[in-house]
């Protein structure tokens, strides 16, 4: 299931390279000069490359297997996390990780959907595709913010809700279905950050919020594109045509209001700077929850209600 | 899930090997057994040898739930293909079909009215509008009559049939769900009953956000209710599943419905919960 985002830069990690080994070898003379052109190359291309990426290619560049996931942003902007498990029910839910940390000595509460890194950890985590028991958890994490008036940030990473026996057998529709009512109404701010894939139903029971934002190369789709190549194709080679009709880009959500603010990545995207990218983050995050902390709860609330009430688009 | 099945072909009838048209008969989709297809309508569209629920018109549910006389709220709402959505067909082309149809002109069409006297806002969803699917128009008008039960201090009844999210609307589709859900934490609030009554089929985003957050769930007998389609879970497993899986029974057993009623009493039934809420 290894995703290749990086498929089509071929030139430019040759130039990475190159530009790897003089930077590292010996005090060549000539060398900072070619240094500099190269750097200057890579950006040329780098730009060039996103700009004629497809919807498509962005989709796999949101899979990217080594974009930071939940738990890099939680170690290089919080401090102190502490992870708590379980949805006091049934079990504990490994694709999705919740707890407080401390954000420069304030506490907040942490919500997030965890891929895994490598085979065993993809397994244990179930490819970041939760249970309904890890919906249950995150609401009852959130609930505990709510209670102690701390703020809520979710971090999204997820290809849906898992589609399995037990799932259904433990209600996995109800499990986000009441997450979705619940944070309608939870008397805390909440901002929602798509971190790689927003999927579908699943994606969205930790992203009602105040503030919805997605970074640069994420998604946010309905339906995966392969699967809905399945379904209107019949087949699954359609899937980037099918990226491409499903408008799941950021500047597609931004184009119907449905997202606040898109979070420039990196040159080349979040995995070539993930401090980088963790910085440009925080300091959205930051002043979000500024904003959000000098309204009244009852602002907070119609504001939420109006924010989702008025997404749609028809004709009357 | 299929829409009715028009077959034209001909269903033998007995001893006499006498053919009768398709048209006045149909072999019951689930016995199997030839039914008059007259007697299937007028037994609400129960089939009277087995029993199976076949899927209701949203008009007619609404006239099978209210009183009497009942009002449409927001009939003119109509999709607008917002992303301009272009797959095997293009989705324009599909809602200029479908809308010259004779049908409703979306997956829901909503009332207001009374039900046992009590004042209630009904929605209840078309199957035949590309496969009941919600899409922005769907979430607005059932967001509108949450409102307006809110509004009107009246009680809520949904009665979904489903296949999920409108693809052809993307994300606009998923976020009704939330929409949707926001209005009903409202009304939640107001301590106001919504009954949420759930009919074959009903899967995906329309089952994760409204139809399983009534006080009360209510399913018809025999309905397939899941988040994933059984063919994507089996897909997934790889393995058959049971039988009876995602039906309303397993869904009742695993607790997540509260009854299953059968069509004929469901309006008693709608009745009588009122009277414990309201009366
Ligand atoms: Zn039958």
């Amino acid at each position: 299931m290894r995703e290749t985002g990086d498929a089509a830069d071929g030139p430019l990690q040759a130039l990475e390279r190159e530009l790897h080994e003089l930077a590292g070898g010996s005090g060549d003379a000539g060398a900072g000069g070619r240094i500099e052109e190269l750097r200057s190359e890579i950006r040329q291309l780098r730009q060039d490359m996103f700009q004629r990426m497809t919807a498509y290619d962005k989709v796999r560049l949101a899979r990217h297997p080594d974009r930071p996931y939940f738990l890099d942003y939680v170690d290089a902007i919080f401090d102190e996390f502490e992870e708590w498990h379980g949805d006091r029910n049934f079990a504990d839910d490994p694709a999705i990780v919740a707890g407080f940390a401390f954000y420069k000595q304030r506490p907040v509460c942490l919500v997030g959907q965890q891929k895994g890194r490598d085979t065993k950890q993809r397994k244990f985590r179930n490819f970041g595709m939760p249970h309904p028991e890890g919906y249950r958890k995150a609401l009852r994490i959130m609930k505990l913010a709510e209670k102690f008036s701390r703020p809520v940030l979710t971090f999204i990473d997820t290809p849906g809700a898992y589609h399995g026996m037990g799932p259904e057998e433990r209600g996995q529709a109800e499990a986000i279905a009441f997450n979705l009512r619940e944070m309608a109404a939870l008397r805390v701010p909440i901002v929602a950050t798509v971190i790689g894939e927003g999927g579908s139903g699943g994606a969205l029971a930790i992203g009602v919020a105040d503030r919805v934002n997605m970074l640069q190369f994420s998604i946010y789709s309905v339906i995966a594109p392969e699967s809905c190549s399945a379904i209107l194709w019949r087949d699954q080679e359609h899937a980037a045509e099918a990226a491409e009709a499903l408008k799941l880009t950021p500047e597609d959500l931004q184009r119907f209001d449905l997202i606040d603010e898109i979070v420039a990545e990196p040159d080349g995207g979040a995995h070539h700077s993930p401090d980088t990218m963790a910085e440009t983050l925080a300091s959205i995050l930051d002043a979000q929850l500024l904003e959000l902390d000098a309204l009244p709860v009852d602002e907070l609330l119609s504001g939420r209600y109006r924010k989702f009430r008025r997404m749609g688009e028809f004709g009357e | 899930m299929a829409w009715f099945k028009r077959e034209t072909k001909s269903i033998d009838v007995g001893e006499e090997k006498k053919t009768i048209p398709e048209g006045l008969w149909q072999k019951c989709e689930e016995c199997k057994a030839p039914v008059w297809r007259q007697e299937i309508e007028e037994n609400d569209h129960v089939c009277p040898k087995c029993g199976h629920h076949y899927t209701v018109g949203a008009m007619e549910r609404l006239d099978s739930l209210f009183d009497g006389d009942w009002e449409e709220l927001d009939g003119a709402l109509r999709a607008t293909d917002p992303l301009r959505f272009v797959a095997a067909k293009s989705y324009s082309d599909t809602l200029d079909r479908i809308g010259g149809g004779p049908g409703p002109r979306e997956a829901v069409v909503c009332g207001a009215g009374r039900i046992g006297g009590f004042e209630a806002v009904v929605a209840a969803m078309e199957y035949g509008f590309i496969g009941g699917s919600m899409g922005s128009v769907v979430g607005e008008k059932i967001t509108r009559a949450v409102e307006r039960a809110v509004e009107r201090r009246a009680a809520l009844v949904i009665v979904s049939c489903s296949g999920g999210a409108r693809m052809q609307e993307g994300v606009l589709s998923l976020m009704q769900m939330a929409k949707v859900s926001a209005a009903l934490a409202r009304l939640d609030r107001e301590k106001l009953p919504y009954i949420s009554v759930l009919t074959h089929p009903t899967t995906g985003g329309v089952l994760a956000s409204f139809a399983m957050l009534g006080d009360l769930n209510i399913a018809e007998p025999g309905a397939l209710i899941g988040f994933a389609g059984p063919r994507v879970i089996e897909q997934t497993i790889r393995q058959k599943l049971p039988d009876g899986f995602q039906r309303s029974e397993f869904l009742r057993d695993h607790g997540m419905v509260d009854a299953i009623v059968e069509r004929k009493e469901m309006k008693p039934y709608l009745v009588r919960a009122l009277k414990f809420f309201l009366g």
